[in-house]
Protein backbone atom coordinates (compact mmCIF):
# COMPACT_ATOMS: atom_id res chain seq x y z
CA UNK A 1 0.00 0.00 0.00
CA UNK A 2 1.46 3.35 -1.00
CA UNK A 3 1.56 5.54 2.10
CA UNK A 4 0.89 8.75 0.19
CA UNK A 5 -2.37 7.24 -1.03
CA UNK A 6 -3.38 6.35 2.53
CA UNK A 7 -2.76 9.91 3.68
CA UNK A 8 -4.74 11.37 0.76
CA UNK A 9 -7.56 8.98 1.52
CA UNK A 10 -7.80 10.30 5.07
CA UNK A 11 -8.07 13.89 3.79
CA UNK A 12 -11.16 13.43 1.64
CA UNK A 13 -14.60 14.17 3.09
CA UNK A 14 -17.22 11.40 2.79
CA UNK A 15 -19.17 11.02 -0.46
CA UNK A 16 -16.96 13.38 -2.41
CA UNK A 17 -16.87 13.81 -6.16
CA UNK A 18 -13.19 13.22 -6.90
CA UNK A 19 -11.18 13.94 -10.05
CA UNK A 20 -7.78 12.24 -10.27
CA UNK A 21 -5.36 14.02 -12.61
CA UNK A 22 -2.89 11.54 -14.07
CA UNK A 23 -4.65 8.65 -12.35
CA UNK A 24 -2.13 6.03 -13.50
CA UNK A 25 -3.34 2.48 -13.01
CA UNK A 26 -6.26 3.69 -10.88
CA UNK A 27 -4.94 2.46 -7.51
CA UNK A 28 -6.07 5.59 -5.68
CA UNK A 29 -9.44 5.73 -7.44
CA UNK A 30 -10.12 2.07 -6.67
CA UNK A 31 -9.38 2.77 -3.00
CA UNK A 32 -11.55 5.89 -2.97
CA UNK A 33 -14.38 4.11 -4.75
CA UNK A 34 -14.28 1.56 -1.95
CA UNK A 35 -14.66 4.45 0.49
CA UNK A 36 -17.87 5.50 -1.26
CA UNK A 37 -16.54 8.42 -3.30
CA UNK A 38 -17.48 9.01 -6.93
CA UNK A 39 -14.29 9.12 -8.97
CA UNK A 40 -13.19 9.93 -12.47
CA UNK A 41 -9.60 9.92 -13.64
CA UNK A 42 -7.70 11.61 -16.44
CA UNK A 43 -4.83 9.68 -17.98
CA UNK A 44 -2.78 9.80 -21.14
CA UNK A 45 -1.06 6.40 -21.12
CA UNK A 46 -2.90 3.69 -23.07
CA UNK A 47 -1.84 0.81 -20.80
CA UNK A 48 -2.89 2.71 -17.69
CA UNK A 49 -6.26 3.52 -19.27
CA UNK A 50 -6.77 -0.16 -20.06
CA UNK A 51 -5.90 -1.10 -16.46
CA UNK A 52 -8.40 1.44 -15.12
CA UNK A 53 -11.14 0.05 -17.38
CA UNK A 54 -10.21 -3.48 -16.27
CA UNK A 55 -10.91 -2.29 -12.72
CA UNK A 56 -14.26 -0.86 -13.78
CA UNK A 57 -13.14 2.71 -13.15
CA UNK A 58 -14.20 5.82 -15.06
CA UNK A 59 -11.23 7.17 -16.96
CA UNK A 60 -10.92 9.83 -19.64
CA UNK A 61 -8.05 9.97 -22.11
CA UNK A 62 -6.88 13.54 -21.75
CA UNK A 63 -3.65 15.56 -21.83
CA UNK A 64 -3.35 17.68 -18.68
CA UNK A 65 -1.12 20.12 -20.52
CA UNK A 66 -4.17 21.20 -22.52
CA UNK A 67 -5.94 22.24 -19.32
CA UNK A 68 -9.32 21.07 -18.09
CA UNK A 69 -11.66 23.03 -20.41
CA UNK A 70 -14.20 20.20 -20.23
CA UNK A 71 -14.76 20.75 -16.51
CA UNK A 72 -16.83 23.55 -15.03
CA UNK A 73 -15.63 25.73 -12.15
CA UNK A 74 -15.81 23.96 -8.77
CA UNK A 75 -17.63 20.95 -10.23
CA UNK A 76 -15.52 18.58 -8.10
CA UNK A 77 -15.27 18.34 -4.32
CA UNK A 78 -11.68 17.22 -4.58
CA UNK A 79 -9.10 17.12 -7.33
CA UNK A 80 -6.08 14.95 -6.62
CA UNK A 81 -2.78 14.79 -8.46
CA UNK A 82 -0.19 12.31 -7.24
CA UNK A 83 3.30 11.95 -8.75
CA UNK A 84 2.18 13.91 -11.79
CA UNK A 85 3.11 17.56 -11.14
CA UNK A 86 6.70 16.94 -12.22
CA UNK A 87 5.57 15.41 -15.53
CA UNK A 88 3.45 18.26 -16.90
CA UNK A 89 4.68 21.08 -19.12
CA UNK A 90 3.05 23.89 -17.14
CA UNK A 91 2.86 22.94 -13.44
CA UNK A 92 1.67 26.45 -12.48
CA UNK A 93 -1.20 26.41 -14.96
CA UNK A 94 -2.16 22.87 -14.02
CA UNK A 95 -2.31 23.88 -10.33
CA UNK A 96 -4.57 26.82 -11.14
CA UNK A 97 -6.81 24.60 -13.28
CA UNK A 98 -6.88 22.03 -10.48
CA UNK A 99 -8.25 24.59 -8.05
CA UNK A 100 -10.59 26.14 -10.58
CA UNK A 101 -12.29 22.76 -11.06
CA UNK A 102 -11.99 21.50 -7.47
CA UNK A 103 -13.18 23.09 -4.25
CA UNK A 104 -10.02 21.58 -2.76
CA UNK A 105 -6.97 19.87 -4.13
CA UNK A 106 -4.40 17.34 -3.05
CA UNK A 107 -0.98 17.32 -4.69
CA UNK A 108 1.76 14.78 -4.01
CA UNK A 109 5.17 15.02 -5.64
CA UNK A 110 8.74 13.75 -5.16
CA UNK A 111 10.88 16.23 -3.24
CA UNK A 112 13.95 17.09 -5.26
CA UNK A 113 15.43 18.84 -2.21
CA UNK A 114 15.95 15.44 -0.53
CA UNK A 115 19.50 14.86 0.68
CA UNK A 116 20.04 11.97 -1.75
CA UNK A 117 19.34 14.26 -4.69
CA UNK A 118 21.62 16.90 -3.20
CA UNK A 119 24.35 14.30 -2.69
CA UNK A 120 24.05 13.01 -6.26
CA UNK A 121 24.20 16.47 -7.73
CA UNK A 122 26.50 18.10 -5.16
CA UNK A 123 29.11 15.39 -4.63
CA UNK A 124 28.87 13.14 -7.65
CA UNK A 125 27.93 15.92 -10.03
CA UNK A 126 25.32 13.74 -11.71
CA UNK A 127 21.58 14.07 -12.10
CA UNK A 128 19.95 11.89 -9.44
CA UNK A 129 18.79 8.40 -10.34
CA UNK A 130 17.17 6.30 -7.63
CA UNK A 131 14.47 3.79 -6.96
CA UNK A 132 12.01 6.66 -6.75
CA UNK A 133 13.34 8.45 -9.80
CA UNK A 134 14.65 5.63 -11.96
CA UNK A 135 14.91 7.54 -15.24
CA UNK A 136 17.95 8.99 -16.97
CA UNK A 137 17.81 12.73 -17.55
CA UNK A 138 17.36 12.40 -21.32
CA UNK A 139 14.60 9.86 -21.18
CA UNK A 140 12.23 10.76 -18.39
CA UNK A 141 8.60 11.78 -18.17
CA UNK A 142 9.64 13.96 -15.23
CA UNK A 143 10.54 17.33 -16.67
CA UNK A 144 9.72 19.74 -13.83
CA UNK A 145 11.25 18.62 -10.55
CA UNK A 146 10.88 20.96 -7.60
CA UNK A 147 11.70 21.05 -3.91
CA UNK A 148 9.30 21.54 -1.04
CA UNK A 149 10.45 25.16 -0.75
CA UNK A 150 9.94 25.71 -4.48
CA UNK A 151 6.42 24.35 -4.31
CA UNK A 152 5.47 26.47 -1.32
CA UNK A 153 6.88 29.55 -3.03
CA UNK A 154 4.80 28.80 -6.14
CA UNK A 155 1.66 28.41 -4.02
CA UNK A 156 2.37 31.78 -2.39
CA UNK A 157 2.91 33.40 -5.81
CA UNK A 158 -0.33 31.92 -7.14
CA UNK A 159 -2.38 32.86 -4.06
CA UNK A 160 -2.94 29.21 -3.19
CA UNK A 161 -3.38 28.41 0.52
CA UNK A 162 -1.84 25.30 1.99
CA UNK A 163 -4.36 23.62 4.28
CA UNK A 164 -2.35 20.54 5.23
CA UNK A 165 1.13 19.24 4.59
CA UNK A 166 2.57 15.79 5.16
CA UNK A 167 6.12 14.85 4.28
CA UNK A 168 7.27 11.24 4.31
CA UNK A 169 10.56 9.43 3.77
CA UNK A 170 11.44 6.64 1.39
CA UNK A 171 9.65 4.08 3.55
CA UNK A 172 6.60 6.32 3.63
CA UNK A 173 7.10 7.19 7.27
CA UNK A 174 6.88 10.53 8.92
CA UNK A 175 9.31 11.04 11.81
CA UNK A 176 11.15 13.85 13.59
CA UNK A 177 13.60 14.19 10.68
CA UNK A 178 10.95 14.63 8.01
CA UNK A 179 8.98 16.92 10.33
CA UNK A 180 11.85 19.15 11.40
CA UNK A 181 13.74 19.24 8.10
CA UNK A 182 11.23 18.16 5.47
CA UNK A 183 13.06 19.66 2.51
CA UNK A 184 16.19 17.70 3.40
CA UNK A 185 14.77 14.39 4.59
CA UNK A 186 11.38 14.16 2.88
CA UNK A 187 11.05 11.94 -0.20
CA UNK A 188 7.43 12.64 -0.99
CA UNK A 189 5.49 15.79 -0.10
CA UNK A 190 1.72 15.77 0.07
CA UNK A 191 -0.32 18.95 0.25
CA UNK A 192 -3.96 19.78 0.66
CA UNK A 193 -4.54 23.14 -1.03
CA UNK A 194 -7.31 25.64 -1.65
CA UNK A 195 -7.84 28.87 -3.52
CA UNK B 1 -11.09 -19.70 -46.84
CA UNK B 2 -13.62 -18.56 -44.31
CA UNK B 3 -13.91 -19.39 -40.66
CA UNK B 4 -17.54 -20.47 -40.28
CA UNK B 5 -16.49 -22.99 -37.68
CA UNK B 6 -13.88 -20.89 -35.91
CA UNK B 7 -14.36 -20.98 -32.14
CA UNK B 8 -14.71 -17.18 -32.13
CA UNK B 9 -17.43 -17.11 -34.81
CA UNK B 10 -21.15 -17.26 -34.08
CA UNK B 11 -21.25 -19.61 -37.08
CA UNK B 12 -24.25 -19.91 -39.40
CA UNK B 13 -27.08 -17.56 -38.45
CA UNK B 14 -30.60 -17.18 -39.78
CA UNK B 15 -32.44 -13.87 -39.96
CA UNK B 16 -35.84 -13.73 -38.24
CA UNK B 17 -38.82 -11.51 -38.93
CA UNK B 18 -40.96 -9.80 -36.31
CA UNK B 19 -44.35 -8.57 -37.52
CA UNK B 20 -46.04 -5.68 -35.69
CA UNK B 21 -49.69 -4.97 -36.32
CA UNK B 22 -50.03 -2.14 -33.81
CA UNK B 23 -49.36 1.25 -35.41
CA UNK B 24 -46.08 2.99 -34.61
CA UNK B 25 -46.42 6.72 -33.89
CA UNK B 26 -43.71 8.63 -35.75
CA UNK B 27 -41.91 11.87 -34.89
CA UNK B 28 -43.34 13.55 -37.98
CA UNK B 29 -46.83 13.26 -36.46
CA UNK B 30 -47.87 10.37 -38.68
CA UNK B 31 -47.79 6.68 -38.05
CA UNK B 32 -46.87 3.41 -39.65
CA UNK B 33 -50.03 1.27 -39.43
CA UNK B 34 -48.05 -1.96 -39.42
CA UNK B 35 -44.45 -2.91 -39.99
CA UNK B 36 -41.96 -5.68 -39.81
CA UNK B 37 -38.42 -5.78 -38.54
CA UNK B 38 -35.86 -8.31 -39.67
CA UNK B 39 -33.29 -9.23 -37.04
CA UNK B 40 -30.69 -11.74 -35.97
CA UNK B 41 -29.73 -12.87 -32.49
CA UNK B 42 -26.50 -14.42 -31.26
CA UNK B 43 -25.97 -16.13 -27.92
CA UNK B 44 -28.67 -17.19 -25.45
CA UNK B 45 -31.03 -15.04 -23.43
CA UNK B 46 -30.39 -15.94 -19.79
CA UNK B 47 -33.05 -17.04 -17.31
CA UNK B 48 -33.70 -13.59 -15.87
CA UNK B 49 -33.50 -12.04 -19.36
CA UNK B 50 -30.90 -9.55 -18.23
CA UNK B 51 -28.08 -10.20 -20.71
CA UNK B 52 -29.43 -8.68 -23.94
CA UNK B 53 -27.24 -6.33 -25.95
CA UNK B 54 -28.76 -4.29 -28.76
CA UNK B 55 -26.57 -3.45 -31.76
CA UNK B 56 -27.62 -0.27 -33.59
CA UNK B 57 -26.38 -0.08 -37.14
CA UNK B 58 -24.91 2.81 -39.08
CA UNK B 59 -25.91 4.32 -42.42
CA UNK B 60 -25.39 1.31 -44.65
CA UNK B 61 -25.64 -1.39 -41.99
CA UNK B 62 -28.30 -4.01 -41.33
CA UNK B 63 -29.29 -6.94 -39.16
CA UNK B 64 -26.46 -9.20 -40.29
CA UNK B 65 -23.83 -8.07 -37.78
CA UNK B 66 -22.01 -11.36 -37.17
CA UNK B 67 -21.57 -14.88 -38.49
CA UNK B 68 -22.47 -16.29 -41.90
CA UNK B 69 -25.72 -17.03 -43.66
CA UNK B 70 -24.54 -20.27 -45.23
CA UNK B 71 -21.52 -22.50 -45.65
CA UNK B 72 -20.94 -20.82 -49.00
CA UNK B 73 -21.16 -17.30 -47.55
CA UNK B 74 -17.78 -15.67 -48.07
CA UNK B 75 -18.12 -12.59 -45.90
CA UNK B 76 -19.26 -12.47 -42.28
CA UNK B 77 -21.60 -9.86 -40.80
CA UNK B 78 -20.45 -6.25 -40.68
CA UNK B 79 -19.27 -6.25 -37.04
CA UNK B 80 -17.98 -9.81 -36.88
CA UNK B 81 -14.63 -8.60 -35.50
CA UNK B 82 -16.41 -7.51 -32.35
CA UNK B 83 -19.30 -9.94 -31.86
CA UNK B 84 -18.83 -13.63 -31.14
CA UNK B 85 -17.61 -16.14 -28.53
CA UNK B 86 -14.76 -14.51 -26.56
CA UNK B 87 -14.93 -11.37 -28.66
CA UNK B 88 -15.54 -7.96 -27.03
CA UNK B 89 -19.30 -8.47 -27.26
CA UNK B 90 -19.01 -12.02 -26.01
CA UNK B 91 -21.87 -14.24 -27.15
CA UNK B 92 -20.98 -16.70 -24.38
CA UNK B 93 -22.15 -14.01 -21.98
CA UNK B 94 -24.60 -11.90 -23.93
CA UNK B 95 -27.73 -12.36 -26.00
CA UNK B 96 -27.01 -10.06 -28.90
CA UNK B 97 -29.82 -8.53 -30.98
CA UNK B 98 -29.06 -6.90 -34.32
CA UNK B 99 -31.83 -5.58 -36.54
CA UNK B 100 -32.36 -3.80 -39.80
CA UNK B 101 -33.85 -0.42 -38.97
CA UNK B 102 -37.18 0.78 -40.30
CA UNK B 103 -36.70 2.44 -43.67
CA UNK B 104 -33.85 0.05 -44.39
CA UNK B 105 -33.57 -2.07 -47.48
CA UNK B 106 -32.60 -5.45 -46.08
CA UNK B 107 -35.99 -6.84 -45.16
CA UNK B 108 -37.47 -4.44 -42.61
CA UNK B 109 -40.40 -2.24 -43.66
CA UNK B 110 -38.98 0.49 -45.85
CA UNK B 111 -39.23 2.27 -49.19
CA UNK B 112 -38.78 -0.97 -51.13
CA UNK B 113 -41.69 -2.71 -49.40
CA UNK B 114 -45.42 -2.53 -50.13
CA UNK B 115 -47.45 0.41 -48.88
CA UNK B 116 -50.66 -1.30 -47.70
CA UNK B 117 -52.69 1.81 -48.58
CA UNK B 118 -51.79 1.68 -52.27
CA UNK B 119 -50.66 -1.88 -52.81
CA UNK B 120 -47.53 -0.49 -54.43
CA UNK B 121 -43.96 -0.05 -53.22
CA UNK B 122 -43.58 2.96 -50.94
CA UNK B 123 -40.67 4.56 -52.79
CA UNK B 124 -40.07 8.13 -51.71
CA UNK B 125 -43.57 8.26 -50.14
CA UNK B 126 -42.19 6.28 -47.21
CA UNK B 127 -42.58 8.39 -44.07
CA UNK B 128 -39.68 10.58 -43.03
CA UNK B 129 -37.96 8.94 -40.05
CA UNK B 130 -35.87 10.28 -37.22
CA UNK B 131 -33.40 8.43 -34.99
CA UNK B 132 -36.04 8.51 -32.27
CA UNK B 133 -38.40 6.48 -34.48
CA UNK B 134 -35.77 3.80 -34.83
CA UNK B 135 -35.26 3.74 -31.07
CA UNK B 136 -39.02 3.42 -30.50
CA UNK B 137 -39.31 0.58 -33.00
CA UNK B 138 -36.28 -1.14 -31.44
CA UNK B 139 -38.07 -0.92 -28.07
CA UNK B 140 -41.06 -2.70 -29.67
CA UNK B 141 -38.70 -5.42 -30.88
CA UNK B 142 -37.39 -5.87 -27.33
CA UNK B 143 -40.98 -6.21 -26.08
CA UNK B 144 -41.56 -8.82 -28.77
CA UNK B 145 -38.44 -10.73 -27.65
CA UNK B 146 -39.41 -10.50 -23.99
CA UNK B 147 -36.49 -8.26 -23.04
CA UNK B 148 -37.42 -5.61 -20.51
CA UNK B 149 -33.98 -4.18 -19.88
CA UNK B 150 -30.86 -4.19 -22.05
CA UNK B 151 -27.52 -5.02 -20.47
CA UNK B 152 -26.12 -2.60 -23.02
CA UNK B 153 -26.97 -0.66 -26.13
CA UNK B 154 -24.09 -0.35 -28.56
CA UNK B 155 -23.57 1.57 -31.76
CA UNK B 156 -21.00 3.21 -34.01
CA UNK B 157 -21.52 6.38 -36.05
CA UNK B 158 -25.28 6.74 -36.75
CA UNK B 159 -25.64 3.68 -34.50
CA UNK B 160 -24.01 5.63 -31.67
CA UNK B 161 -26.67 8.30 -32.08
CA UNK B 162 -29.35 5.66 -31.59
CA UNK B 163 -27.50 4.27 -28.56
CA UNK B 164 -27.35 7.73 -26.95
CA UNK B 165 -31.00 8.40 -27.76
CA UNK B 166 -31.89 5.12 -26.05
CA UNK B 167 -30.38 6.32 -22.78
CA UNK B 168 -32.58 9.44 -22.83
CA UNK B 169 -35.83 7.91 -24.09
CA UNK B 170 -35.69 4.65 -22.13
CA UNK B 171 -33.24 5.29 -19.27
CA UNK B 172 -34.69 2.44 -17.19
CA UNK B 173 -34.26 -0.06 -20.00
CA UNK B 174 -30.52 0.48 -20.53
CA UNK B 175 -27.75 -0.90 -18.29
CA UNK B 176 -24.80 0.55 -20.21
CA UNK B 177 -24.12 2.45 -23.41
CA UNK B 178 -21.25 2.18 -25.88
CA UNK B 179 -20.87 5.07 -28.35
CA UNK B 180 -18.19 4.61 -31.00
CA UNK B 181 -17.10 7.29 -33.50
CA UNK B 182 -20.29 9.25 -33.12
CA UNK B 183 -21.55 12.77 -32.41
CA UNK B 184 -24.41 14.58 -30.69
CA UNK B 185 -25.15 16.30 -33.98
CA UNK B 186 -23.65 16.46 -37.44
CA UNK B 187 -21.43 19.36 -38.36
CA UNK B 188 -22.29 21.63 -41.24
CA UNK B 189 -19.51 19.96 -43.24
CA UNK B 190 -21.11 16.57 -42.62
CA UNK B 191 -24.50 17.79 -43.78
CA UNK B 192 -22.81 19.25 -46.85
CA UNK B 193 -21.35 15.86 -47.77
CA UNK B 194 -24.75 14.26 -47.33
CA UNK B 195 -26.28 16.96 -49.52
CA UNK B 196 -23.82 16.21 -52.31
CA UNK B 197 -24.61 12.51 -52.00
CA UNK B 198 -28.36 13.15 -52.20
CA UNK B 199 -27.90 15.49 -55.17
CA UNK B 200 -26.00 12.76 -56.98
CA UNK B 201 -28.99 10.45 -56.51
CA UNK B 202 -31.76 12.93 -57.25
CA UNK B 203 -30.08 14.15 -60.45
CA UNK B 204 -29.76 10.68 -61.84
CA UNK B 205 -32.42 10.44 -64.63
CA UNK B 206 -33.22 6.96 -63.32
CA UNK B 207 -34.30 8.37 -59.95
CA UNK B 208 -37.85 9.16 -61.08
CA UNK B 209 -38.54 11.09 -57.90
CA UNK B 210 -37.96 7.96 -55.88
CA UNK B 211 -40.46 5.83 -57.81
CA UNK B 212 -37.95 4.08 -60.00
CA UNK B 213 -39.26 0.62 -59.02
CA UNK B 214 -42.42 1.08 -61.10
CA UNK B 215 -40.39 1.70 -64.22
CA UNK B 216 -38.13 -1.22 -63.36
CA UNK B 217 -35.12 0.99 -63.04
CA UNK B 218 -32.53 2.04 -60.45
CA UNK B 219 -30.46 5.23 -60.05
CA UNK B 220 -27.22 3.25 -60.07
CA UNK B 221 -25.07 6.11 -61.29
CA UNK B 222 -26.29 8.50 -58.62
CA UNK B 223 -26.18 5.98 -55.80
CA UNK B 224 -22.71 4.81 -56.70
CA UNK B 225 -21.48 8.40 -56.88
CA UNK B 226 -23.07 9.09 -53.49
CA UNK B 227 -21.27 6.08 -52.06
CA UNK B 228 -17.96 7.10 -53.58
CA UNK B 229 -18.17 10.53 -51.98
CA UNK B 230 -19.12 9.07 -48.61
CA UNK B 231 -16.47 6.37 -48.84
CA UNK B 232 -13.70 8.93 -49.25
CA UNK B 233 -14.90 10.69 -46.12
CA UNK B 234 -14.82 7.43 -44.17
CA UNK B 235 -11.14 6.89 -44.96
CA UNK B 236 -8.12 8.96 -43.99
CA UNK B 237 -5.55 10.48 -46.29
CA UNK B 238 -2.98 8.19 -44.60
CA UNK B 239 -4.79 4.96 -45.26
CA UNK B 240 -5.58 5.84 -48.87
CA UNK B 241 -1.92 6.69 -49.38
CA UNK B 242 -0.86 3.40 -47.84
CA UNK B 243 -3.37 1.30 -49.70
CA UNK B 244 -3.29 2.89 -53.15
CA UNK B 245 -0.58 5.52 -53.23
CA UNK B 246 -0.30 6.87 -56.75
CA UNK B 247 -0.13 3.45 -58.32
CA UNK B 248 -1.43 3.18 -61.84
CA UNK B 249 -3.97 0.51 -62.66
CA UNK B 250 -2.50 0.12 -66.13
CA UNK B 251 -0.38 2.00 -68.64
CA UNK B 252 2.36 4.38 -67.60
CA UNK B 253 2.72 8.00 -66.61
CA UNK B 254 4.01 9.08 -70.02
CA UNK B 255 1.09 7.94 -72.08
CA UNK B 256 -1.74 7.28 -69.67
CA UNK B 257 -4.25 4.67 -70.76
CA UNK B 258 -7.30 6.78 -71.53
CA UNK B 259 -9.34 4.38 -69.50
CA UNK B 260 -11.99 5.36 -66.97
CA UNK B 261 -9.65 4.66 -64.15
CA UNK B 262 -5.98 5.07 -64.53
CA UNK B 263 -5.06 5.13 -60.85
CA UNK B 264 -5.62 2.24 -58.47
CA UNK B 265 -7.67 4.40 -56.15
CA UNK B 266 -10.09 5.21 -58.98
CA UNK B 267 -10.62 1.57 -59.75
CA UNK B 268 -11.21 0.83 -56.07
CA UNK B 269 -13.74 3.62 -55.66
CA UNK B 270 -15.63 2.67 -58.80
CA UNK B 271 -15.86 -0.89 -57.60
CA UNK B 272 -17.08 0.22 -54.17
CA UNK B 273 -19.68 2.51 -55.72
CA UNK B 274 -20.94 -0.06 -58.21
CA UNK B 275 -21.21 -2.83 -55.62
CA UNK B 276 -23.07 -0.58 -53.24
CA UNK B 277 -25.45 0.66 -55.94
CA UNK B 278 -26.50 -2.91 -56.68
CA UNK B 279 -27.03 -3.89 -53.05
CA UNK B 280 -28.54 -0.76 -51.55
CA UNK B 281 -31.73 1.19 -52.08
CA UNK B 282 -31.52 4.84 -53.11
CA UNK B 283 -34.64 5.79 -51.12
CA UNK B 284 -33.14 4.23 -48.00
CA UNK B 285 -29.96 6.20 -48.62
CA UNK B 286 -31.98 9.43 -48.83
CA UNK B 287 -33.92 8.56 -45.68
CA UNK B 288 -30.92 7.51 -43.60
CA UNK B 289 -28.81 10.55 -44.51
CA UNK B 290 -31.73 12.82 -43.64
CA UNK B 291 -32.11 11.13 -40.26
CA UNK B 292 -28.39 11.71 -39.70
CA UNK B 293 -28.64 15.38 -40.66
CA UNK B 294 -31.60 16.04 -38.40
CA UNK B 295 -30.28 14.18 -35.38
CA UNK B 296 -29.65 16.61 -32.54
CA UNK B 297 -29.36 14.94 -29.17
CA UNK B 298 -30.10 18.06 -27.13
CA UNK B 299 -32.60 19.96 -29.28
CA UNK B 300 -35.58 19.16 -27.12
CA UNK B 301 -33.55 19.71 -23.95
CA UNK B 302 -33.09 23.46 -24.54
CA UNK B 303 -30.06 22.65 -26.70
CA UNK B 304 -28.26 21.71 -23.52
CA UNK B 305 -26.51 18.33 -23.79
CA UNK B 306 -25.91 18.29 -20.03
CA UNK B 307 -29.64 18.59 -19.44
CA UNK B 308 -30.19 15.85 -22.02
CA UNK B 309 -27.73 13.42 -20.42
CA UNK B 310 -29.06 14.15 -16.94
CA UNK B 311 -31.94 11.85 -18.03
CA UNK B 312 -29.55 8.96 -18.66
CA UNK B 313 -28.90 6.51 -15.84
CA UNK B 314 -26.16 4.23 -17.10
CA UNK B 315 -22.38 4.21 -17.48
CA UNK B 316 -20.97 5.08 -20.92
CA UNK B 317 -17.98 4.03 -22.97
CA UNK B 318 -17.12 6.62 -25.63
CA UNK B 319 -14.51 5.87 -28.27
CA UNK B 320 -13.09 7.92 -31.12
CA UNK B 321 -10.31 7.36 -33.65
CA UNK B 322 -7.42 9.74 -34.23
CA UNK B 323 -7.75 10.00 -38.02
CA UNK B 324 -11.57 10.07 -38.17
CA UNK B 325 -12.44 13.41 -39.72
CA UNK B 326 -16.08 12.60 -40.47
CA UNK B 327 -16.89 12.06 -36.77
CA UNK B 328 -13.79 13.62 -35.29
CA UNK B 329 -12.46 12.95 -31.76
CA UNK B 330 -13.62 16.47 -30.88
CA UNK B 331 -17.26 15.37 -31.36
CA UNK B 332 -16.68 12.48 -28.96
CA UNK B 333 -15.03 14.81 -26.44
CA UNK B 334 -18.18 16.94 -26.52
CA UNK B 335 -20.21 13.88 -25.60
CA UNK B 336 -17.78 13.10 -22.78
CA UNK B 337 -17.85 16.65 -21.48
CA UNK B 338 -21.65 16.65 -21.35
CA UNK B 339 -21.71 13.26 -19.64
CA UNK B 340 -19.19 14.39 -17.03
CA UNK B 341 -21.12 17.56 -16.32
CA UNK B 342 -24.30 15.49 -16.01
CA UNK B 343 -22.50 13.32 -13.46
CA UNK B 344 -22.69 10.14 -15.51
CA UNK B 345 -19.88 7.58 -15.24
CA UNK B 346 -17.97 7.71 -18.50
CA UNK B 347 -14.80 6.25 -19.94
CA UNK B 348 -13.28 7.76 -23.05
CA UNK B 349 -10.39 6.76 -25.28
CA UNK B 350 -9.10 8.21 -28.52
CA UNK B 351 -7.74 5.20 -30.37
CA UNK B 352 -4.72 5.50 -32.63
CA UNK B 353 -5.74 4.31 -36.06
CA UNK B 354 -4.97 5.17 -39.67
CA UNK B 355 -8.34 4.01 -40.90
CA UNK B 356 -10.42 7.16 -40.43
CA UNK B 357 -14.10 6.70 -39.65
CA UNK B 358 -14.03 3.10 -40.92
CA UNK B 359 -11.80 2.22 -37.96
CA UNK B 360 -14.88 1.47 -35.87
CA UNK B 361 -15.53 -1.62 -38.00
CA UNK B 362 -11.95 -2.87 -38.20
CA UNK B 363 -9.70 -4.92 -35.92
CA UNK B 364 -7.61 -2.81 -33.55
CA UNK B 365 -6.02 -4.29 -30.41
CA UNK B 366 -6.49 -1.23 -28.20
CA UNK B 367 -10.10 -0.63 -29.25
CA UNK B 368 -10.78 -4.33 -28.76
CA UNK B 369 -9.14 -4.40 -25.32
CA UNK B 370 -11.12 -1.47 -23.93
CA UNK B 371 -14.37 -2.63 -25.50
CA UNK B 372 -13.88 -6.15 -24.13
CA UNK B 373 -13.02 -4.93 -20.65
CA UNK B 374 -16.00 -2.54 -20.50
CA UNK B 375 -18.37 -5.29 -21.67
CA UNK B 376 -16.87 -7.72 -19.13
CA UNK B 377 -17.72 -5.22 -16.41
CA UNK B 378 -21.27 -5.05 -17.78
CA UNK B 379 -21.49 -8.87 -17.65
CA UNK B 380 -20.09 -8.94 -14.12
CA UNK B 381 -22.56 -6.32 -12.92
CA UNK B 382 -25.39 -8.56 -14.20
CA UNK B 383 -24.19 -11.34 -11.96
CA UNK B 384 -24.05 -8.81 -9.12
CA UNK B 385 -27.70 -7.94 -9.72
CA UNK B 386 -28.84 -11.53 -9.63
Amino acid sequence: MRVDLEIIRSWIAPNSRVLDLGCGDGSLMAMLRGDGHTCVGLEIDADNIQTCVDKGLSVIEQDLDLGLPNFADKCMDMVVMTQTLQAVHYPDKVLLELLRVGREGVVAFPNFGNWRCRYYLGFRGRMPVSKFMPYSWYDTPNIHFCTILDFEQLCADLGISIVERMVVDEQGHSDWLTSSMPNLFGTTAIYKIRK
Amino acid sequence: MTDHNAPTSVGIVTPQVAQFNEPLALSNGGELPQYQLVYETYGELNADKSNAVLICHALSGHHHAAGYHSEEDKRPGWWDHYIGPNKPIDTNKFYVIALNNLGGCHGSTGPNTINPATGKLWGSDFPVLRVRDWVNSQAKLLDYLGVEKLAAVVGGSLGGMQAMRWTLEYPDRVGACVVVASAMQLSSQNIAFNNIARSAISRDPEWHDGHFYSVDSKPRTGLSLARKIAHVTYLSDDVMGERFGRELKSGDFTLGTRSDYEFQVESYLDHQGATFAEAFDANTYMLMTRALDYFDLAREYDDDPVKAFSHAKCPFLVISFTTDWRFSPERSREIVQALLAAGRPVTYADIDSNFGHDAFLLPNPRYEGLFRSFMNNVANSLRGDA
